[in-house]
Formats: C-alpha cells, sequence, structure tokens
C-alpha cells in the first residue's frame, strides 16, 4: 500500500494504491489513472521560459505539450535553456519539436505582441 | 586641493556642505556610503523638536532652539516637507503632573513657547489619548520633516553651488604636513586645508586619526514601527511620554508623508552597523506606545526598522578644533536633537571656527533653492495635466501605493545627487514606501535603474555594498 | 465630464469576467483601467499550470487562461485603456485615472466594479527580526523576476510560509537553478494546496516544517543565514529548537491582502477579510460599487476569481439597467468555526438561490456546516475534511432560504458525533 496526493486537480486527493494497483480514495478516474502511472511510470508537466532574443530583460513562457517522464524534468530543462524566440510569440507555437524523444513538443504558451 | 575637505553627508556633514558652500571655498564632501544620508539620518524618528528638553546652557539647547526656528526657510528653499504639528508631552499620574511643571519652566529657561494643558484640553487636542491622562505640556514649534531628503536635497543644492561630493569612499588615514591635510579614502587620496569630521557614528575613528581623544562613542539603537496611512487623526501631534535617563522615550507621531511612526527603543550596542529589529524589544515599544494611545492600529504596520545614534560620553555635542591641530574640526556625538539641530550646528561651525581660518566671502551667484520637484500626487489635476503634456511619462505610474510616476523617478536620475539604487529611489520619491513596500514596483524600478545606468539588473543594488537584489540572469543564450 | 455606465478597476481575471458579463447582460458602455501594459493582472507571470479545470475542462498555464478572456474582451469590443492607474473615486462614482496618453482624467461612472486583486504581506508586516539586509523577497515579487524578466533573486533559498506562491516558487526556482533548504510554516498545518505540497515540493525532496517560523535573519549587505525555530501553541519560540541555515535569500509567502486602498480613502465598510463587505449583489454598501475576486477575498483557484467577476458584472448590469431591488437586510454572521463568510449581507430577496463563500479557521474532519435562522437550522451540509487552505462554496437555494426568519443568520460547524 503506498499513499499519494493527487495532482491532477486542486481538489488535491488523498490516494492509496495497493501492489495490484487498486486505488481507492479518488474523486474521478483520472485520478486513479494518476496513481497507477505514478507507480509504475510518474510523469509531470514542465513550465518554464525561453529568452525573447528581440526583447531586453524579456522571456516567453512555455510549456511541455503532454507530461514527460519525471526522471528527465532536468535534463528537458537543459534543452529549453539552449533555444531563444523572437517576438511577436504566439500560443502554441512549437519551439523544440519532441523534446529528447520523449514525445513532448515544448510550445510557446504566452502571446507577445 | 581643497579648501576644506568634510567627512560624512549625513544632516550634519550636507548642512555644513550647504552652508560653506555660499563662500568663495572649494569644498570635498566625502561619504563611505554609496548615498548621502544613509545612516543615521536616515532612521530616526524624523521630529524637528522643539528644544524644550535638553538641559539648560548645553550646545544642545542652544543649537536645538535656534535650529528649530530655521526650519520653515530651510524646507521652503530645499522644497522638503514640514509641518509644524507641535508636540505633546503627556503625563499619566500626579507625581509626573510635577515633572511637567519643571519642563515648563525648563522650556522657558531654554527659550521655548510651551503651554500646559489641563486632562480635557489635552484630549480635546488628542482624542485618543489614554484616559488616564492628567495633563500635558504643548510645544507649538515643534515638527515633522521629511528627513530623506533633507539630507537630500541640502547635498544636492551644496552641489549645485560648487561642493564636489565623492561617494562610497570610506576615510582611512588623514595625515597633516606642511599643513595640508592628506585624507586617504577607500579609492582615492584628497588634499585640504582643513578638515571637518562629521562622521557620525564613525567621527570617533575619524579624530583618532589626527590625536588621542578624551570623548567616546556608544552606538545606541532604536527601533520603531511604521504605519500605513491609515486614517488621519489617530495622533495629531507628536505624542512623547515624559523623558527619562535613556532619552526621549517612545513616541507616537504623524509623519510627514502622513504615516504614523511609534518608536524609538533606546539601547546601547557594541557594533556600529547593527540596524536589525527583534520582536521583543518591538513588543516592549508597543506596549508602551499603547499606553499613551491604546488604539495604535497595529495591523496597519508596514515596515519596522532601527536606527543607530552616536551617544558621546560628554552628554552633549563634540563640536570644536582638534587639541593638538587648529584646522581640524569635529563634530561629533551628534545625537537626538541632531536633525532639527543640523543648520544651527552648520552655523555655529562655519562662524566660530571655519571664519577663523578663511576669509570667507559669499559668492555672488549662491542659490539657495534646489530647481522645485514635481510631485503629482500634491498637485492638482489641471497642474497635473499640463505637465503630463510637456512629459507624457508624469502619466506613468510605477508605484501604485504612494502613486509616484515614471516622470518623477527619471527626474530624480537627472539630478546632481542621483539614487543609484532601489532605496535611493524609495527614500527620494517614495515608491515603495506604501503598503506593499515594494512588492509590485521593485521589479520596474530595478530594471529603470540597469537601463538608466546601462548595467545588468543583477548589478543593482537594494541598498548598501553587497546589497544585489538579483543574483543570477537565467538562461543567458 | 466624461460619463460611463460601467468602470472596471483591474483587468485581470475578475475584471475581464466582469466585463465579457456585464457586456453579454445588456452593457455597451464599458471601460476597464489597468494599470500594467497587458491585460490578465497576476496571470501573466503565473506561468505554470494548473488553471481551467473548472471553467474549460483542461489545465492551462496562467498566460493561456487569461489569453482566453482576453480574447473575448477584444471580439466583444469592450474599451479597454492600459498603463492606466486609477487615482482615486469618490462615493458618488466619480473615478480618475493616470496614464501617459490622456493625463489625469476624471469620469463619473453608473456603477464601478473593483477588481483590483491583492498585495503580499511585506516582511514589516510580519516584524520579521534580523538584520534588513538584501535578499528577503516576496514570493510573488520573485515571481516577477524570473518569470517576466528571466532573473532569480536567490539560489539558496529559505522560504517562510507555505501559501501557494510559495510553493509553487519553491519549484520554479528550483527547477531554474536555484537550491530551496525548506520551506517553514508558522501554523501546525500548511496553507497551500495538497497537490502543491506533493508536486512543488515532495517531487524536489525539499522539506516542510510545520510550527516553525524566522527567529531571526542574519546578513551584512545580503542574507547570510536564517534562524528557524519551533514555536508553541501560543506561537512563542521554543528555545533551543533553533535550525541554522546558510542561504542567500529568504522568500516569503506568509498571506496575501486585499488591494482596496482606494475603497478605503472613502471610508467603505470593511470585513475581516480586509476587503469590502458586500451584498448578495457582491454591492459594497455604496450603492453601485462592486468588488469581486481577490481584491474582496483572496482566493485559491482562479476559476472561481473568474466565476464571482461574472457575477459581479451581472450584479452591475442589473443596477445600471435598473432591475434590483433592495427589498430586506438581512446580515450573514460567520459563527463557530468560520472565518468569514462571503456575503455578507442579502439585500435583495429571498426569492434567489445564494452561494455562500467562506474558510475555516483550522481544520477540521467530519463536521456539519449549518445554516442558522432565529434559533433554527434551515440548511445543512455534511464535510468530510475543511481546511483553511480551501474556500468553500455551498449553494442554498431560495426553497430552504425562504425559511429564513428575522434580520440575521448564522454559518458554524457543528462536529458529527
Amino acid at each position: 500500500m503506498k499513499e499519494l496526493t493527487c495532482i491532477v486537480c486542486p481538489r488535491g486527493c488523498r490516494l492509496t494504491i495497493d501492489d495490484e494497483l487498486n486505488v481507492t480514495g479518488n474523486f474521478c478516474p483520472r485520478g486513479a489513472q494518476y496513481a497507477k502511472d505514478e507507480l509504475t511510470n510518474p510523469k509531470r508537466m514542465i513550465t518554464s521560459f525561453v529568452r525573447v532574443k528581440n526583447r531586453k530583460d524579456t522571456v516567453c513562457s512555455v510549456k511541455t505539450s503532454c507530461s514527460v517522464p519525471k526522471g528527465k524534468i532536468f535534463d528537458v530543462m537543459n534543452e529549453i535553456a539552449k533555444v531563444g524566440v523572437d517576438a511577436p510569440t504566439h500560443i502554441g507555437d512549437v519551439v523544440i519539436k519532441d523534446v529528447l524523444g520523449t514525445g513532448a513538443d515544448i510550445i510557446i504558451t504566452k502571446n507577445i505582441d | 586641493m581643497y579648501d576644506v575637505i568634510i567627512i560624512g553627508a549625513g544632516v550634519t556633514g550636507a548642512m555644513i556642505a550647504r552652508k560653506l558652500a555660499r563662500f568663495n571655498l572649494s569644498i570635498a564632501l566625502l561619504e563611505k556610503e554609496n548615498d548621502v544620508g544613509n545612516i543615521t539620518s536616515n532612521a530616526n524618528s524624523a521630529i524637528i523638536h522643539s528644544g524644550y528638553d535638553p538641559v539648560p546652557g548645553t550646545l544642545k539647547a542652544k543649537l536645538n532652539v535656534l535650529g528649530n526656528s530655521m526650519f520653515d526657510q530651510i524646507a521652503d528653499e530645499l522644497d522638503v516637507h514640514f509641518k509644524r504639528i507641535g508636540s505633546m508631552t503627556i503625563a499619566t499620574s500626579d507625581e509626573q503632573l510635577e515633572t511637567l511643571k519643571e519642563l515648563k519652566k525648563r522650556s522657558e529657561l531654554n527659550g521655548v513657547p510651551t503651554e500646559l494643558l489641563s486632562k480635557e484640553q489635552a484630549l480635546e487636542l488628542e482624542p485618543n489619548l489614554t484616559s488616564d491622562t492628567k495633563g500635558a505640556l504643548l510645544a507649538p514649534t515643534a515638527g515633522i520633516i521629511d528627513p530623506f531628503n533633507l539630507v537630500v536635497h541640502a547635498v544636492e543644492n551644496a552641489v549645485d553651488n560648487g561642493v564636489k561630493l565623492f561617494l562610497d569612499q570610506a576615510v582611512v588615514d588623514i595625515e597633516y604636513q606642511n599643513s595640508v591635510f592628506s585624507v586617504k579614502t577607500t579609492k582615492d587620496t584628497y588634499q585640504g586645508k582643513v578638515v571637518i569630521n562629521a562622521a557620525g557614528l564613525h567621527s570617533d575613528e575619524i579624530a583618532k586619526m589626527i590625536e588621542p581623544i578624551d570623548w567616546s562613542l556608544t552606538p545606541r539603537k532604536g527601533e520603531y514601527f511604521v504605519l500605513d496611512h491609515y486614517k488621519l487623526g489617530l495622533v495629531n501631534h507628536t505624542i512623547f511620554p515624559l523623558p527619562s535617563a535613556k532619552g526621549k522615550g517612545v513616541l507616537v507621531s504623524l509623519t510627514s508623508s502622513n504615516n504614523y511612526i511609534v518608536g524609538p527603543s533606546s539601547e546601547p550596542i557594541q557594533d556600529k552597523d547593527d540596524a536589525s529589529t527583534d520582536a521583543p524589544t518591538l513588543a516592549e515599544i508597543r506596549r508602551q506606545a499603547t499606553e499613551l494611545v491604546p488604539s495604535i492600529p497595529f495591523n496597519q504596520v508596514i515596515r519596522v526598522f532601527s536606527g543607530v545614534r552616536p551617544t558621546p560620553s560628554t552628554h552633549d555635542f563634540i563640536i570644536g578644533f582638534a587639541k593638538s591641530n587648529e584646522h581640524f574640526i569635529n563634530v561629533a556625538g551628534i545625537e537626538s536633537p541632531g536633525l532639527v539641530s543640523s543648520p544651527a550646528i552648520a552655523e555655529y561651525v562655519v562662524d566660530n571656527f571655519v571664519s577663523k581660518l578663511f576669509n570667507l566671502e559669499e559668492k555672488k551667484d549662491f542659490n539657495p533653492r534646489v530647481r522645485r520637484y514635481h510631485r503629482l500626487n500634491e498637485l492638482s489635476e489641471e497642474d497635473r495635466n499640463a505637465l503630463i503634456k510637456q512629459n507624457p511619462e508624469y502619466g506613468k505610474i510605477i508605484c501604485s501605493c504612494e502613486k509616484v510616476s515614471l516622470g518623477e523617478i527619471k527626474d530624480l536620475l537627472a539630478r546632481s545627487v542621483p539614487p543609484t539604487t532601489v532605496k535611493g529611489v524609495k527614500r527620494r520619491c517614495r515608491a515603495g514606501f506604501g503598503k506593499c513596500q515594494g512588492g509590485f514596483c521593485s521589479p520596474m524600478v530595478t530594471m529603470l535603474l540597469a537601463e538608466h545606468f546601462h548595467v545588468s539588473p543583477t548589478a543593482i543594488k537594494w541598498d548598501k555594498d553587497d546589497s544585489e537584489i538579483l543574483v543570477e540572469e537565467v538562461k543567458v543564450l | 465630464m466624461r460619463k460611463r455606465d460601467l468602470v472596471i478597476i483591474g483587468g485581470g481575471s475578475a475584471g475581464m469576467a466582469a466585463a465579457i458579463e456585464a457586456k453579454k447582460n445588456g452593457i455597451d458602455d464599458i471601460l476597464i483601467l489597468e494599470k500594467d501594459s497587458v491585460l490578465g493582472g497576476i496571470l501573466n507571470q503565473c506561468i505554470h499550470n494548473g488553471f481551467g479545470l473548472t471553467e474549460f475542462k483542461e489545465e492551462l498555464t496562467g498566460p493561456e487562461y487569461l489569453s482566453r478572456f482576453a480574447e473575448q474582451v477584444k471580439e466583444l469590443g469592450i474599451e479597454y485603456k492600459l498603463d492606466s492607474l486609477v487615482l482615486s473615486i469618490t462615493r458618488d462614482k466619480l473615478v480618475t485615472y493616470s496614464n501617459a496618453v490622456d493625463g489625469v482624467v476624471t469620469l463619473e461612472a453608473k456603477a464601478i466594479i473593483f477588481a483590483t486583486g491583492c498585495y503580499e504581506r511585506s516582511p514589516g508586516a510580519i516584524q520579521l527580526s534580523g538584520d534588513r539586509v538584501s535578499g528577503i523577497i516576496t514570493a510573488g515579487t520573485a515571481q516577477k523576476y524570473l518569470n517576466i524578466h528571466g532573473y532569480l533573486a536567490g539560489k539558496r533559498i529559505v522560504i517562510l510560509g507555505s501559501g501557494d506562491i510559495g510553493l509553487i516558487m519553491a519549484r520554479r526556482m528550483t527547477l531554474e537553478g536555484a537550491k530551496v533548504l525548506c520551506v517553514s510554516e508558522l501554523m501546525p498545518y500548511s496553507n497551500g494546496l495538497n497537490r502543491n505540497i506533493a508536486q512543488c515540493l515532495n517531487d524536489y525532496n525539499i522539506p516542510l516544517y510545520l510550527s516553525r517560523s524566522v527567529l531571526r535573519v542574519e546578513g551584512k549587505g545580503r542574507v547570510e543565514k536564517v534562524v528557524l525555530a519551533a514555536v508553541d501553541d501560543k506561537m512563542k519560540f521554543i528555545p533551543g529548537t533553533e535550525m541554522e541555515f546558510e542561504c542567500d535569500t529568504l522568500l516569503l509567502s506568509v498571506g496575501l491582502i486585499p488591494y482596496v486602498s482606494l475603497l478605503d480613502n472613502i471610508d467603505v465598510k470593511m470585513s475581516s477579510t480586509r476587503g469590502a463587505m458586500v451584498n448578495d449583489q457582491l454591492e459594497t454598501e455604496v450603492p453601485g460599487i462592486f468588488a469581486c475576486g481577490n481584491c474582496l477575498h483572496v482566493h485559491d483557484v482562479v476559476d472561481f476569481v473568474t466565476d464571482e467577476g461574472r457575477d459581479a458584472g451581472r450584479s452591475a448590469a442589473r443596477y445600471i439597467l435598473g432591475e434590483v431591488k433592495k427589498t430586506i437586510k438581512i446580515k450573514v454572521n460567520p459563527g463557530n468555526g468560520i472565518g468569514y463568510v462571503i456575503p455578507q449581507y442579502i439585500e435583495t430577496d429571498l426569492n434567489h438561490d445564494i452561494t455562500f463563500k467562506f474558510r475555516v479557521r483550522k481544520p477540521i474532519k467530519d463536521v456539519f456546516v449549518n445554516f442558522e435562522s432565529n434559533g433554527e437550522v434551515f440548511h445543512k451540509v455534511i464535510k468530510p475534511v475543511l481546511i483553511p487552505s480551501e474556500m468553500v462554496m455551498i449553494k442554498v437555494s431560495k426553497d430552504k432560504l425562504a425559511n429564513i426568519k428575522g434580520e440575521e443568520i448564522s454559518l458554524y460547524l457543528e462536529e458529527r458525533k
């Protein structure tokens, strides 16, 4: 048995999961899936920013298009640190495609005119 | 070679520099900090005391009373907020009432107008005083001032009239040979015919560079609360308890910016640089203050701070030539009432000492006024708009708590004693002085300073050396 | 003097939602005054995800969430002015603002909606002990430096306060290269959401110390050391429990306070939230002045801010169109275990459902939330767990409200046996 706090939504359910991957304490099915993933292949969304090359002291926020393996968080951060963008930027623009083969793209989350 | 080198750009050095700037002298003003008036002059009660309280016959008594009388003109010339709101010293027992009568006599000896008030009269002027009030001594000439800009503007005025200001230069040694002083600082050496030691907490160390001294200074710390603007009328005067051996006691006062100040404590300390605050001391201040004004809204506190002042072993200001050198003038031990006395100290130093060393002639082009400051918040809508029309930056507000515009900050940066730090901006125009304490505006001010000085934002300091705000630029490409 | 139907002060989540809703309810003459140079308010710097689950059924970052509303504002043709700070208002609803283009302008509004957000409690406000040096910074300010400008305000960090911004910044700063040594919380429980403790602290092995606070800060120019100590149940430090951390930064996440000096200045009645007291229309005691979002009470989820903004927009529209009649005045009192309740008054009538929003004073399990009038409970809800960091919303139907007698009701907690 393992106890977890669900991070899927602000509700933050207290989950328990046993060795057969039976989940209790979840309010919604996504919580059950989260608990199973957490035991087998924990994943996280990453949010960060990239430099805006043509604006002084300005950065533009980005995120991974889907969760990436928890163990790769800092590797992905290193990749994000290598790139910059030029303003204007648009939400959804892809900055890095399939970062480190995770299947996740790094995409822009902020419109800068 | 300078005629006069002044060490220390606190309020004392600033006032002396400004006073001397009217004469045909070349003057250097040396300051160890990166801004003027940044130590004792920066952290005090900001009261222009009436002068009823110092022991009659002392320099403190004489210069306080004279200094007080000079402030209407000074505040006008230097464009500094100053209001004579009067002080009230409160007696809360019959025994204290007797002491109040003695203080009344003392005030008469010092030549200070005061009035004894009954409980009813006192409560009518100050309805929030404790119901234990037995009577009060009203001193109508006492006032409140903006202590930050008093010093900044005095130095600015001195510089505008020819004084050379050197910041970030601590004096490390002084030599005297062939009637010339060589004042060695952390950066350079300055030669001068006369040295004035106005080094505040460090004036004992400076004096010892010339000769052994028979006086000493004890650093004494006072902690304070600052309350938000809140509502006017909590107190209308500066409210004092009866003075004691430790000083004037914990006061409650309106400030020149319509905040309220409560403090100070008064504790001798070892380390001159120790400007820390601590919870037990603040709790004691709170206890004492609420004995006088029970309804102080401490949930409106926006800041706590402490100031350190140099208490002299002589119990009086130490002003005079060094014993062994009649070209070296000590102006030391300037604790309370130093702020109010400062213009009188400057006059006293010039009349009694500097005038003996030079044939002083007033310059024809001396201008006693600083260039007028635009404080948008205090202007009518019409005047504001006229200004914004000339320069739209006066329309863009940077500090939303204190309503300070970009134009006002840019104006500061274009003056002769510009701020270089975020605190320097705050002290001058109040950006960051309000309820959020710079939470919202300090990033804008930091970026603005970096742009103005063509440096990385990581080089911008909050205050003193090693006080940079940002440690690293992230993801430099 | 230029007249306006509706002036909305603040173009963040609450203000934008209010504007959109007012427009949809028949008000065309709307002006949003925003002090920043973009719409969206504080969400611009909240680049983490977790927003929009209620509103859009998907998880968005702050800038993505705000852009959906900013686009609606633009599509609906709602007028807004950026870099425009409101200097003052009057009880007659004159609004004076300043910007670089218009200068200082006074408008006469039929209705005003306050959506000015909140500010962070400062080191001075908590009377932090120790040296007054650089490196003591509030979490939101550090967030702005990092997420807007790209600068770290510290490399070795102790965080005081376990509010959500502090937790979020623990992760943000860790990801961007800083070392967060610990989070210290004065209370015996965290003030942040559980998920944030899990994903911002536990994921990065950052310890959370409860019932501990900063005894003192030491340093010359900048923070060099932070000393924590345990506190007893009276919040007094316990000698001998000191823990020293060599660090360069103390990050504060010690509370948010509604930013409403403009209302303070005209003596609008304030509540214990330090926001204005409002009625069931989110209207302050000044008719036609409404408040919503974090300037009314601090929310933990932005989706609820948006929702409240919409309520205020609808109320203001009805007010402007003359559709609201005040027929009653019932005071809503927070009772046992309740910190505050919004609304504080019911003033229109009892013929509509009302959602009561409140926070509990301390964590509690297995309770009834009772709504009582005249000694009788007219509505009762079971709650398995309630914690102060979560705002609770309970909708009471008009059928239940019809049982209210007298001029006061109260909300209180009752433990289930």
